[in-house]
């Protein structure tokens, strides 16, 4: 029971440890707050701007968590896809690959072009940044079905319908809910990315804003809200793995 | 006693020759003949890679000759033959189901059984159930696979193979990656399920005195490409035990059946 209670108390100790040290590097150090503030006058911005940080923090969340269900969707046909045939397998995965080397931060500027400023151009780069991950997540765990056991399905006459129903989905999906962990935090950086280059709200023109009016105590408090709301995101998704895939997570390596 | 006889075979290859790889790739088996009859125990040996388990993919109609023909309960093999069950060195049993569910497996994909079994699942979990207990495995149908040890493992592998009554049970190495004792307690595992349920069966095997216990004939194949290179019938009387593995004529068949490996491998 000791342990246990060392390892739920492990990250709050970990995160007030890295506050103490902050606090105690601005003020030793003397290092001006327009340099680097201290996290109490972090803290009091983020009390002191607090309906400003709500209001485009929601924004920030909803644009994330629609650009998100359309990774989640898209992503999960295209894995099945390119899991069932090594025809579209070959077609789509260097024209994928291609597509996700490109720098997302470039292709705000068209999205402007297309849809104006706001919403839509956040929803679409956070989709576009976090679908990558799942689709190869998705396919991995198709390919991973082992040929003696297709045999064995194959000869009493299953069809690759049956294989793919009874076999490949079910084992591609701890792949697929691992790769949920990472896409939701991709997403969050794909609006965050468009929020800051073209929008007139979120989380990212706020800091932006901030930072051209000098107040530094509130490009961190934008900060400090962007990590609260990634961290929550990532507890979910987790969560959500652990509970749709508990057969997977046996292994008692690093509990000790 | 069980008599070979061509025109009667249960499971006959004639003159098969297999390639993989289209024309020009490497042939796996060469000219290869077999015939097991009905309700025999046949045993394959040869050295590794002689293309024992293009045999096993032959008769099950996962794979088809470019040349010969494979029958298997008198029809030519032109699909895969739903009257078969595989088992193979690798357990391979399915960690999101349970041992039951494991074993119920084959049930949802082969008809006539696939339509029934949501509506009968009471009679079939039934069944299931026997078979486990069949095989030492009573009331262990609702632990997960990896709860159960390697033997366990292989237990279940081979209750998956014959629960939807298979006449022909085709087996690849099962005993392989197991250690000597529980090797031998799935030999009289293997041995009283063909005893009682007067199955086919077809062992692939490199262990001579595995062949040797369990088998009415052995076949041995020489190096790629495979062919069969001799044929022993195994005279010993049944039921035996595993002591019959210590009589100098068990050790007599397996030293002759060594020597033809040996020349198979040069």
């Amino acid at each position: 029971m000791k342990t246990t209670l060392a390892i739920r108390l492990a990250p709050w100790l970990a995160t007030v440890a890295l506050f103490i040290v902050w606090e105690a590097a601005c003020r030793i150090f003397n290092i001006p707050v327009f340099f680097l503030p201290p996290p109490s006058l972090v803290f009091k911005a983020v009390i002191e701007f607090w309906p400003a940080l709500y209001k485009h923090s929601l924004f920030t969340l909803s644009s994330t968590l629609v650009g998100f269900a359309m990774a989640v969707g898209f992503g999960l046909l295209l894995g099945l896809a390119v899991g069932w045939s090594r025809a579209i397998y070959a077609g789509v995965y260097p024209l994928m690959i291609g597509f996700n080397a490109i720098p997302k931060v470039a292709v705000v500027p068209i999205l402007v072009l297309w849809f104006g400023i706001g919403f839509v151009p956040a929803v679409l780069t956070a989709f576009l940044i976090s679908f990558f991950p799942i689709v190869v997540n998705v396919a991995t765990g198709l390919a991973t079905i082992e040929p003696e056991l297709e045999d064995v399905l194959k000869a009493l006459g299953a069809s690759k319908l049956d294989i793919m129903r009874k076999v490949g989905i079910p084992r591609a999906l701890p792949y697929f809910f691992g790769s949920l962990k990472v896409a939701i935090t991709l997403a969050f950086v794909g609006a965050v990315i468009s929020e800051s280059v073209a929008s007139n709200v979120g989380i990212g023109n706020l800091m932006l804003q901030a930072q051209a009016q000098f107040q530094v105590p509130l490009i961190f408090a934008g900060l400090l809200a962007l990590a609260v709301e990634g961290i929550v995101m990532y507890a979910l998704m987790a969560m959500l793995e652990a509970r749709m895939t508990g057969w997977a997570q046996r292994s008692g390596f690093a509990q000790g | 006693m069980l008599q070979p006889d061509s025109a009667n075979g249960f499971v006959t290859l004639d003159g098969v020759s297999h390639v993989y790889g289209g024309t020009g790739g490497t042939l796996a088996v060469e000219g290869l003949s077999i015939n097991v009859s009905r309700g025999e125990f046949a045993a394959v040996v040869g050295p590794s890679g002689c293309g024992k388990s293009t045999l096993m993919k032959l008769a099950t109609g996962l794979q088809f000759p470019f040349k010969g023909a494979v029958r298997v309960a008198g029809e030519v093999v032109s699909k895969p033959v739903k009257i078969a069950g595989m088992a193979f060195q690798a357990p391979t049993l399915l960690p999101w189901r349970t041992t039951l569910e494991n074993l119920l497996l084959p049930l949802e994909i082969v008809e006539p059984h696939r339509s029934r079994i949501r509506r009968h699942k009471a009679e079939y979990v039934e069944r299931a159930e026997n078979l486990l207990a069949s095989v030492g495995l009573r009331g262990q149908g609702s632990k997960y696979p990896w709860e159960l040890s390697g033997g366990m493992q292989q237990r279940t592998s081979l209750c998956r193979a014959l629960i939807h009554e298979p006449d022909l049970l085709m087996l690849d190495e099962p005993f392989g990656a197991l250690d000597a004792f529980t090797r031998e307690e799935l030999w009289c595992v293997i041995r009283d399920l063909h005893a009682a349920r007067k199955i086919t069966i077809v062992l692939v095997t490199h262990d001579l005195r595995e062949a040797v216990f369990l088998a009415d004939r052995i076949f041995v194949m020489s190096a790629r490409p495979g062919r069969i290179v001799s044929e022993r019938v195994v005279d010993i009387p049944r039921p035996r035990d595993l002591e019959v593995t210590f009589t100098p004529q068990f050790t007599g068949i397996v030293h002759e059946l060594r020597e033809h490996i040996v020349k198979a491998r040069q």
